[in-house]
């Protein structure tokens, strides 16, 4: 950011939607395709007033068809646009799973290197509005099991607006999984602010005594718990992994030689999933390095529940947080 | 719809000629394929077009080389009518890094970016989303092509089918399906699986203009598809054509046809589109039996070349295992 950059006060949501009109405005062949993008304005308004801007063979409304209409995005990439497919929900993603999977990921490697696929997916994801069990899990980390994709996860403002553009130059297929509770997150962005790299996980708060390795709506958990650890005399490093595939192994690694003790906190499903990765690497990797076990918080293993207080027992919260810090370095000194 | 009756057409010595090359070619490259198989030099799965080559030469005819292929897991056929080489196709098939895919498809998976050809996908009905973002991809950058997807009956009882149709006719998209209707599913015979056995009318239904023809007869498959490809290419929107035809051999090298009998197949043998279109140029007087001759030798020459070139081919070293999982300098 250049000095003297003008700042603006917006929600993620707003800059989730300049980040899409940066793209349309910058590349004729950006094109957003998805459920209700256009006439409605988005279903959580993040293309809203787009259609009316950039017309609608740049802003297409699809059927309800997320196998056809992810299946077109990657057609259409391979044949020199650059789309951007937008699924409503990471649950609804599932019906376009053969497509990303058996196409997306696929096609680079299965044809010799032939075929790049310039494919961008966003998707709404994660649990906190009261949607229950098929419209508000978090499977970025199945997502990031595939090899083929890459899977990012954007957080803060300056990424949710610059992981697009970056994502849009990547020669293979990026999936965007937003967080649904953060669209109303406000902040301050420089109203010119640009791309971000989309390779490397962000230390964003240093700390010495515990590294809690977190991303998308958990992060800002983390960051508020590391705030009321500080009261207490811990100091907790928080680390946004920002991408889920590939992992950025060496921010992970160098922060727990920092700090000997690493906490993992994932949205996701405990069983198999990516703060079990993590786990492992850290395990593999920085084994002498630890003066604790690794410990994870992940959501309950159950599909998420309606009511307010079920839900919200069901995902990690900041007062989990402190409380499992606290745990691992007063029994482990 | 429209269902043309049959006309018997003139045919020119040289396209003639042409249209039967092409056929015998990939009559006799698959052949030997099934050899090879036995033999185990081939292995994986290995899904034979035999009786059906006239539906890909039919319609490969109509198309340009700047138009795009979209095929299934059964597409030899579509690949060396197309033009892929025989010899890329045969070391694809050996595994060999001199394949169309470097060896990493297998006869499922053919491809080649310099003959627009997409594969080579073993998803049934997968083939149809990608045929129309490639349209899409062409109506918005202003490019008069066409895409054609092939795809079996299996497909159309896959709700992707019906996805795609809805989105081709609603945005118009320059798509020339080609349903290749073979009576089977793998093994399950169509009444097994649709309610309406009748498959043009479900495109018909969507708005999508729909045509039946014989596709054990290459002109009338050739004269659809030229009929559905500039219907495409003049900006008027997809074109669907539903060929009827069968396969003379098993699905796959695993297939021990129990669903079917012998008499049924020997009545569609009685239909060959080979020695029929090749009886059609001899009442003609266009082709002889010494055309055929010749035809068979090069056709065998070429078979023999592709096998040789497979047989000399070289395997890609186990350190390129993971390359192409992501474009070559980004971080994995």
């Amino acid at each position: 950011m250049n000095p003297g950059t003008q700042m603006v006060k917006l929600t993620y949501r707003e800059a989730a939607r300049e980040g899409l009109r940066d793209a349309l405005a910058r590349d004729p062949r950006v094109f957003l395709m998805g459920e209700d993008v256009g006439h409605y304005g988005g279903c959580f308004a993040v293309s809203k007033g787009l259609l009316q801007e950039f017309g609608p063979e740049r802003i297409r409304d699809t059927p309800l068809s997320e196998l056809a209409f992810t299946g077109m995005g990657i057609g259409a990439a391979m044949g020199g646009m650059r789309p951007i497919v937008e699924i409503m929900t990471v649950n609804f993603s599932l019906l376009a799973l053969d497509q990303i999977l058996n196409n997306a990921a696929t096609l680079l490697h299965m044809s010799g290197g032939q075929f790049n696929v310039p494919l961008v997916i966003r998707m709404a994801t994660g649990a906190g509005k009261q949607l229950a069990a098929q419209h508000a899990h978090s499977l970025e980390g199945w997502y990031a099991h595939i090899p083929g994709i890459r899977v990012v996860s954007p957080a803060t403002l300056a990424d949710v607006r610059g992981m697009l553009w970056t994502a849009l130059e990547d020669p293979d297929p990026v999936l965007i999984f937003e967080n649904n509770t953060l669209y109303t997150m406000e902040g301050e962005l420089a109203v010119d602010a640009g791309p971000v790299d989309i390779d490397h996980a962000r230390v964003l708060r240093e700390g010495s005594d515990v590294s809690i390795i977190t991303y998308s709506a958990s992060l800002h958990k983390s960051l508020a718990a590391a705030e009321t650890l500080a009261g207490e005399g811990i100091s907790a490093e928080v680390i946004d992994l920002r991408t889920l595939r590939p992992l950025d192994d060496a921010t992970i690694m160098g922060s727990v030689a920092k700090t000997h003790r690493a906490l993992i906190v994932d949205e996701g499903w405990r069983s198999g999933s990516i703060s079990a990765e993590i786990s492992a690497r850290i395990v593999e990797q920085a084994f002498y390095e630890l003066d604790a076990p690794v410990e994870r918080l992940c959501s309950a293993e159950v599909p998420i529940p309606y009511a307010r207080h079920m839900e919200q027992a069901a995902i990690p919260q900041a007062e989990t947080i402190v409380a499992t810090v606290k745990r691992m370095v007063q029994s482990h000194g | 719809m429209k269902n043309k009756t049959k006309q018997t057409a003139k045919v020119d010595r040289d396209h003639g000629l042409r249209l039967l090359r092409k056929m015998l070619l990939i009559r006799r490259f698959e052949a030997k394929s099934a050899e090879l198989y036995s033999a185990m030099k081939i292995r994986g799965f290995l899904h034979l077009y035999d009786g059906e080559e006239a539906v890909a030469v039919g319609v490969m005819e109509a198309l340009t080389p700047e138009d795009a292929v979209v095929a299934t897991y059964r597409e030899h056929g579509q690949a060396l009518a197309r033009g892929v080489s025989a010899n890329a196709i045969m070391a694809e098939m050996y595994g060999k890094q001199e394949g169309c895919s470097r060896g990493r498809g297998g006869s499922m998976h053919l491809f080649d970016a310099a003959a627009r050809f997409y594969g080579g996908n073993a998803i049934v009905g997968g083939g149809l989303p990608l045929a129309l973002g490639f349209a899409l991809a062409d109506a918005m950058q202003g490019k008069k092509r066409v895409t054609c997807c092939f795809f079996g009956d299996g497909a159309t009882a896959e709700g992707v089918f019906y996805e795609s149709l809805n989105l081709a006719a609603l945005w118009r998209l320059p798509v020339l399906f080609i349903l290749e209707n073979n009576l089977y599913a793998m093994g399950t015979a169509i009444c097994y699986a649709h309610a309406v056995a009748d498959i043009a009318p479900k495109a018909a239904s969507h708005g999508v203009q729909t045509e039946i023809v014989d596709g054990m007869d290459v002109l009338a498959v050739e004269k659809g598809a030229r009929r559905g490809a500039e219907f495409v290419r003049e900006g008027n929107g997809p074109y669907f054509i539903e060929c009827r035809t069968y396969r003379f051999r098993a699905h796959s090298m695993f297939d021990a046809e129990l669903y079917r009998t012998r008499a049924e197949v020997e009545k569609w043998r009685k239909r060959d589109p080979i020695a029929s279109f090749f009886d059609l140029c001899k009442e003609q007087a266009v082709l002889s039996d010494a055309d055929m001759e010749e035809l068979e030798r090069d056709v065998a020459a070429e078979v023999d070349g592709a096998v040789a070139f497979a047989e000399a081919g070289t395997w890609e070293p186990v350190e390129d295992l993971t390359r192409y999982v992501y474009s070559e300098g980004r971080p994995r």
